[in-house]
Parts: C-alpha cells; sequence; structure tokens
C-alpha cells in the first residue's frame, strides 16, 4: 500500500473465468496495491495475443497452451511469453447436440466419462462408415479444451482426426454453430455451454473437470522482456489477483459479482447464467433444473493459481502429442520455463497466503486429501486425478507420452 | 493479386475495398458474412486476407490457414520481422493479415500499407460522425434549455441564450454544459 505502481493494461476474452482481473478492478484490490488497471475486451484470442505482443497490454486472460504455443514459435514467430498466475482450473464443458446427447448420456444428469465415451465410439464409427464423420468444436487448437476433449476421446478408442473431426467455434457462435447443425458437440467455457442449452440447442454432457479434477484453463501471460521490465508492479497484480480469487469463491458475493461480470463492458450477458457457473451449478437441458458440481470452476483454494511447471510439461506432452511432432527436449525446457512459480512466490512471500514447497508435482496422483509440504502456509490437496487413472510424471515426459493411446 | 477482406462492417470493408480498388493488377472479394466463412474463403484462393481485429472468426480461420499447411498454397499471418514498425501500425490500425507462402514482401507491403491508411480513414470517418452526433444532441439541449428558460422567466429567445452564454463565461464551461445543468435541474424540480 501507499506506492502508486501505475496503470498495467490487461486484455481479455469476455468469459466467466476472466473474472479475477474484473473484479480485482472492480472491488480495489488493484488500487490497494497501488496499480490502476484498464480492461481491454477483444473477440479472438488471436487479437488478445495481438495486442499483447505489439505493446497494445501489459498483461492478458489467455488459453494456457497458447502461451506456451507463442513461446515455441507456432504459426509465428517465436516470441517468450511468462506466467506467473493461473487465473483459474476447468470451468468448460462438453455440450452435445440433444438427439446425440440422448444416445450417449442418460437424461437430468452429467454423464460418466467412460460410459459416454463408449457410446460415443459407437456413433463415431456410425457416423465415419456414413462417410459423415461426427464434428466437435473448440475455441482454440492451442486451448486446454482442445487438449482435454482429445485426451478423453482418445482414452475411450476414439482417434481423433481419424475417426471424428475437431474444429475451431468461436465461443459466441457455438449455440448458433449447435442449432445449425455446423458441429455435433462444442467444448467450451461459461457462459457459452448454459446459452446453447437455454436455447434448446444441446444438452450438456460432461464437465472438463470430470476428465481432469485439477486441469489448468486460462492463465495471466506477460511478454517476459515487460514482466522483467514491470516486475513490481507485476507482483502486486499477482497480490491483486489472489484478492479477488478469495472474494470471488465467498458465496456471500457471488450475487454482487454475476452482476458485475454480466455488465456490457464485461461479458454483455446474463447475469444469472453467469451465477450458475460461478456457483458451480449448471442446467444441463432446457426446462430442468440446474444440478450442482462442485470444483466446476476452480478460482482460489488449494493454492489454484500457483503456476505449477509440471501444468506447463503436460501441456507441452499433448501438443507434441497431438501435432505429431517428435519431442524435443529443448522445446520441453523452453515450455516449462513459461510458468514461473518464482514471481508467485517472490509476489506473495510474507503474506497469509500459502505457497507449496515445491514448483513441480505429479500431476493426477491424488485420489484423495493429502497435505503437502509448504514454504508458508497449510495447503491440503484433494484428489487430482485424471478419469483414466493415469498419472503424469514431470520426471519422465517421453515416458509419459508413450503411455498414452 | 486476389485480395480477400473479411470484415463484418460491410460499410468498413466497402472503404477499404474502395482504397485498395485502385491497385493495378489486384481483385477484390468482400466476405461480410460469417457462416461458411472458411468454404467462401477457399473458394477465392486469395493470395492475401485482410480482417478485422474485432472479427470474432479470427480463431476459426487461423485454425484453417494452419491446417492448409499441408495444401499447395499455404497460407500465414503476415509477420515481416525486418519491419516490426509497419506490423505495429496495422494492429494500431485494426487489421490483421494473412498472405500467401511465397509472395515477395515487396510486393505485399504497399497493399498492407494502403490498407491500414484505409482503416485508418474510416476510424477518423467513425470519430467524424460521432462528434457531429455529439454536437446535434448538444444542439438540442441547448434548445431545451432556452426553452425552460424562456417558459420559466417569460424572456425572449436570444435573452434566453445570453444569459446561458453569460452564465457559461461566468463559470469558465461550455454553453452546452450550462444547457444541460439547466435542463437537468429542471427534471429534479419536478419539470419534463
Amino acid at each position: 500500500m501507499g506506492r502508486d505502481l501505475g496503470e498495467l493494461t490487461i486484455g481479455f476474452l469476455p468469459l466467466v473465468d476472466a473474472c479475477l482481473p474484473i473484479l480485482a478492478r472492480e472491488h480495489g484490490f488493484a488500487e490497494a496495491e497501488g496499480l490502476s488497471l484498464r480492461l481491454v475486451k477483444d473477440m479472438s484470442w488471436a487479437t488478445v495475443l495481438d495486442r499483447l505482443l505489439y505493446g497494445h497490454s501489459d498483461a492478458a486472460h489467455l488459453v494456457a497452451p497458447l502461451a506456451i504455443a507463442t513461446t515455441l514459435g507456432r504459426g509465428r514467430p517465436a516470441a517468450a511469453l511468462s506466467v506467473p498466475f493461473v487465473l483459474g482450473l476447468n470451468g468448460n464443458a462438453i455440450t452435445f447436440a440433444s438427439a446425440l446427447a440422448d444416445r450417449v448420456c442418460p437424461p437430468g444428469v452429467l454423464g460418466e466419462p467412460n460410459a459416454v465415451g463408449a457410446a460415443l465410439a459407437v456413433v463415431a464409427q456410425e457416423r465415419k462408415a456414413a462417410g459423415e464423420r461426427l464434428r466437435l468444436g473448440v475455441v482454440h487448437r492451442y486451448s486446454s479444451h482442445n487438449y482435454m476433449l482429445r485426451y478423453w476421446l482418445a482414452a475411450c478408442g476414439i482417434r481423433p482426426d481419424e475417426d471424428i473431426e475437431i474444429v475451431t467455434v468461436a465461443p459466441p457462435f457455438c449455440a448458433d454453430a449447435l442449432e445449425a447443425g455446423e458441429v455435433d458437440g462444442i467444448c467450451v467455457g461459461e457462459p457459452w455451454n448454459s446459452v446453447a442449452v437455454e436455447r434448446g440447442a444441446g444438452r450438456i454432457v460432461l464437465a472438463s473437470a470430470q476428465i481432469w479434477r485439477r486441469g489448468v484453463e486460462k492463465v495471466l501471460a506477460w511478454r517476459e522482456p515487460v514482466l522483467a521490465d514491470k516486475r513490481e508492479p507485476a507482483e502486486a497484480l499477482v497480490r491483486a489477483l489472489v484478492a479477488a480469487g478469495r472474494h470471488f469463491v465467498n458465496p456471500e458475493h457471488w450475487d454482487a459479482n454475476a452482476a458485475i461480470l454480466a455488465r456490457p463492458e464485461y461479458l454483455d450477458g446474463s447475469a444469472e447464467l453467469i451465477r450458475r457457473a460461478i456457483s458451480d451449478r449448471l442446467l444441463l437441458a432446457c426446462g430442468g433444473e440446474p444440478v450442482h458440481f462442485a470444483d466446476f470452476m476452480f478460482q482460489y483454494r488449494e493454492a489454484a493459481n500457483f503456476p505449477w511447471v509440471s501444468q506447463a510439461e503436460w501441456l507441452y506432452t499433448q501438443m507434441v502429442r497431438w501435432e505429431h511432432t517428435h519431442f524435443s527436449p529443448d522445446e520441453a525446457r523452453r515450455a516449462a520455463r513459461v510458468f514461473r512459480p518464482d514471481v508467485y512466490r517472490s509476489a506473495l512471500l510474507g503474506t497469509g497466503e500459502p505457497l507449496p514447497g515445491a514448483s513441480s508435482k505429479v500431476e493426477g496422483s491424488l485420489t484423495g486429501l493429502t497435505a503437502v509440504g509448504t514454504q508458508q502456509g497449510k495447503i491440503t490437496l484433494e484428489s487430482n486425478s485424471f478419469f483414466d487413472g493415469i498419472a503424469f510424471d514431470p520426471a519422465d515426459l517421453e515416458g509419459y507420452l508413450r503411455l498414452l493411446p | 493479386m486476389r485480395i480477400a477482406i473479411v470484415d463484418e462492417s460491410a460499410s468498413r470493408a466497402a472503404v477499404i475495398g474502395e482504397g485498395l480498388a485502385a491497385l493495378d493488377d489486384c481483385e477484390l472479394f468482400v466476405v461480410t458474412e460469417r457462416r461458411g466463412l472458411v468454404a467462401r474463403i477457399a473458394g477465392i484462393d486469395p493470395d492475401i486476407v485482410l480482417m478485422d481485429l474485432g472479427n470474432p472468426s479470427r480463431d476459426v480461420l487461423e485454425e484453417y490457414f494452419a491446417v492448409s499447411r499441408a495444401l499447395a498454397r499455404p497460407i500465414a499471418m503476415f509477420v515481416d520481422q525486418s519491419d516490426d514498425e509497419a506490423l505495429a501500425a496495422s494492429i494500431d490500425a485494426g487489421v490483421s493479415s494473412y498472405v500467401v507462402d511465397g509472395l515477395a514482401p515487396h510486393r505485399i507491403r504497399p497493399i498492407l500499407d494502403l490498407a491500414v491508411r484505409r482503416f485508418n480513414a474510416f476510424a477518423r470517418l467513425q470519430a467524424d460522425l460521432a462528434e457531429a452526433q455529439g454536437k446535434l444532441a448538444e444542439r438540442e439541449t441547448v434548445d431545451a434549455a432556452k426553452r425552460i428558460l424562456m417558459d420559466s422567466r417569460r424572456i425572449t429567445e436570444p435573452q434566453a441564450y445570453a444569459e446561458l452564454r453569460k452564465a457559461a463565461m461566468n463559470q469558465g464551461k461550455r454553453i452546452a454544459e450550462i444547457a444541460e445543468a439547466v435542463v437537468t435541474a429542471h427534471k429534479l424540480m419536478g419539470g419534463i
């Protein structure tokens, strides 16, 4: 408090998980850290990234794999990005057109990933034989949506790009694309599944948290040199975002926060649908009652915002897996360096926030409550497993890739 | 050269297109419809694609370009590393450009420069329009304030205007601001 650290500009896409920067600004958490936040809304990840790379913004709300793809120079010249803060885990869902949903998932409940996958495999083969492969939409080639969806499909014996087609659909058009039959299903963040459900265009069959219980989703990305230049305000921003996360998960604030996020300058959407997502409730089908799914979105507990290096490494393995490129130890190192636990630690050292002792962990190895070693405070992690029970050990990336179908 | 302009704003696409039409040896295609965008672009088979930064379909088109790398004419975002400033200018103007592999930068640059100028010109047009609309609204407010003064103080229109001008001069404000205050006060006092 006290020092004026100036203005930071943050780019975002109108999605519920852009909540922390928005609330840090609206509730004065940024101001309390001496920061003034300017938020710039865009309509595509490509534009959010362009603004970040060409200096229109200091930091950006970004799909995690895109931060790694940009660093490795996929699709454009490499530009090193740094992630000192994870904006949240999970919060996406898979919505199928109603006729397809009825074939693969019982009504009124979220499906069981193995059962839905097995039933979907049958439909996929039928459609492939008929020369009309199933087509599923994701929001970006380098998105957690794409990697989580593919992970699930492959584990259920469905080969993406061979048995079914995966295409990119912009989030605001997901409901349209389902309705028009351009896609048979979508994997997208909120509020866009709910918008499709409300319009009767489809039914939610799975939450991404059912595929990986603690899957990394959006991150706060900086250009590496900008983060180095603005290290002090960047650390102040980490503290402001943590405060926003604590506020966001408190049920007392859900109504007020949903109303803020719904405003025209932010999501420009329905406060009712947004409130459902932040309270972990999902209306699965039009006309039904919302069901509760614990930790649908995960923004604060268990040091959720800590940028585990192992998460970046998992994302890199999936990039290699789906681009069918060779695993490169050099690329793996550069990918791992994108996540910056050192900045997160230095920002929160001496505050009441718990800090893990390690910077990397075996992902998906916990099936119950586990107390972990810390640098400060206490952390008890809950189950973080993948639905197929395979754990990811960052000590052996190539071995992990060989384990996967 | 075949140039596709993808813009959901038909009027902006027209302004850009008009500028590029002056170029020799260029065929222009304007795409404003979102549905079937990828098929349309595939049909046009462009050398250059210009797209506004606000277009939600950018990620969809980039995905198509990435996949089409296996095809005969791969397209990529135009990133001329020798000239970062030009690219920054195009981002500032709000236009992104995608270029078929193998086109020489000296053939692309004049087209991109022109597109950037037209995007900026369109932004200026819109700013002028917004300003003109603002002025129109101001004039209406001043008229309303004059009527309030004429009715409540039984003075003529020139006298009412003189009163507004005097108050503005005394307070170092614009006449429109004083008029706004009169209208607001009148509403608060129960007027219409």
